[in-house]
Parts: structure tokens; sequence; C-alpha cells
């Protein structure tokens, strides 16, 4: 395919659910492994229980599932970059970004600087940002 | 089909992964391996080890792509390549050396 033909469309993941309990995160986590071989623009949000996904220091061997937490360490490696987290769901939940684990990436044009993947917005800029997107898929 | 090492059974899927990654050991890599028509040489030792050390660290085996870059980091560019891998794994280093390291097929992998 020649540069012309190439389309970028603008995907956005939205998860929405606490990690465990249903299978929502992580076939959310598994398509977003598998469509970041696609060079698309990519990102991710985390919404109302979804920001429990994120956090820190999650122990499932009372439950018997596998812990996937640490996947989302994995996501920088996938060059995605956009992880918005939305204040509001943080701030209901008395979490702040400190409960969330680290994610970073390495950026390429900026000599492979590690920088945060996670950006904290408010409910109107998660809006605006998902205004934006070609193709928003809800988890 | 169990694979069977030393007068041991393991329990394999349908495509020969080993079932319970816990289970495996650098004899049980060698008989996978071995399935696989590979001997294993320190260059695909290195591929394997880094594999189990990723999959312990994320819980996923990486995609190609990821793999490629990694390995490029850790043990320098000249390995860090598809052309390298798949000289040492020839249908497919994230498919073929995910199984010699004991761990599930690689998601997204067809």
């Amino acid at each position: 395919m020649s540069d012309a033909e190439q389309i970028t469309k603008k995907f956005m993941y939205i998860n929405r659910k606490a990690p465990y309990g249903t299978i929502y995160a992580w076939e959310s986590l598994e398509v977003v492994l598998i469509a970041a071989a696609f060079d698309q623009d990519i990102s991710l949000a985390f919404i109302d229980d979804g920001v429990y996904q994120l956090t820190k220091g999650q122990k499932t061997e009372a439950i018997g599932l596998k812990n996937f937490s640490a996947t989302y360490r994995a996501l920088g490696d996938y060059d995605i970059q956009k992880i918005y987290v939305e204040k509001e769901s943080l701030e209901t939940r008395g979490l702040t970004l400190d409960d969330l684990q680290h994610l970073v990436y390495e950026d390429e044009d900026d000599d492979y600087a590690e920088k945060d993947s996670i950006k904290l917005v408010s409910a109107d800029e998660l809006g605006k940002i998902m205004e934006e997107q070609n193709v928003v898929l809800s988890f | 089909m169990p694979l069977e090492v030393d007068g041991k059974s393991y329990e394999t899927d349908e495509e020969g992964y080993l079932a319970d990654l816990s289970q495996w050991d650098e004899k049980v890599a060698v008989a996978l391996a071995k399935s696989e028509n590979l001997d294993m040489s320190d260059s695909h030792w290195e591929v394997v080890n880094f594999l189990r050390e990723y999959y312990s660290e994320y819980q996923i085996a990486p995609a190609v792509r990821v793999l490629t870059k990694a390995i490029g980091k850790k043990l320098g560019k000249d390995k860090g390549n598809s052309k390298y891998l798949y000289e040492l794994f020839p249908y497919g280093p994230a498919k073929q050396a995910c199984k010699i390291a004991g761990l599930p097929k690689p998601t997204g992998c067809v």
C-alpha cells in the first residue's frame, strides 16, 4: 500500500467496568494489543469503575484469576501513548493518580525519553476528545 | 497429546503448547524444541529466556514487532531484526519460541 492509500483512523477504547467479575476489561486489553499492530491512532479511556483497572497492588489469588494488571505496563511497548483517565470517576471513588500504576512510553521523536501515558482529564475534556474520534469502542 | 520427558508426562493443548507453565524447565524446553524440529543453541536460549522474563513481568507474550524491538534493545541491534529471529525460529519467533518457553500462544497470533 502506498503512503497515499494509507489511512490512519482515530480509535478510542473506552473501559467502564471493574477489572474482574466480568470479562470486559481483559477482552478490551487483548483487543487493544491486537489493534496496536495496525498502526492506527489509538487511545484508551478509563471511566466509572473502569478506573480500577489501572490501580496498583491488585491481588487476585483469592478469586483464582490471573492478575493481568501488569499487562497495562506493556502498552508503552505497543506504542500506546494516550491513556485518558476521567477525573470525576477517580474522585468519586476516593482515588488519586497515586493509586494508579505509573504507565510510560518512549517518545521516538524526543530521543526515546520516557513520558507519562496517563492523562487526567475532566468529563468535559474527555467528551471533546471522543468527538474527534473516527471509531469509539466501549467495553 | 501429552509430552513425555524422562518418563514424566506433561499436558499440552491441541497445538502442543504446555498447559501449565509452572511445569516448565529446561528439559521440557528441549523436548518442545524437538517437537518443532529445532536444536537449542545459545542463541535460541537467549530468545527463550528473554520471553520468559517478559512474560513474568507483563503476563503476556509480546507481539513479534514488540519482541523484535525489545530484543534489539537488550541483546544488540544485530539481533533485533526479524531476519535473525526467523533464522532461529523458521515458523515464527513468537509462535515457536513461545511454545518452547512454555508460554501460551501470543495474543493476536494466527
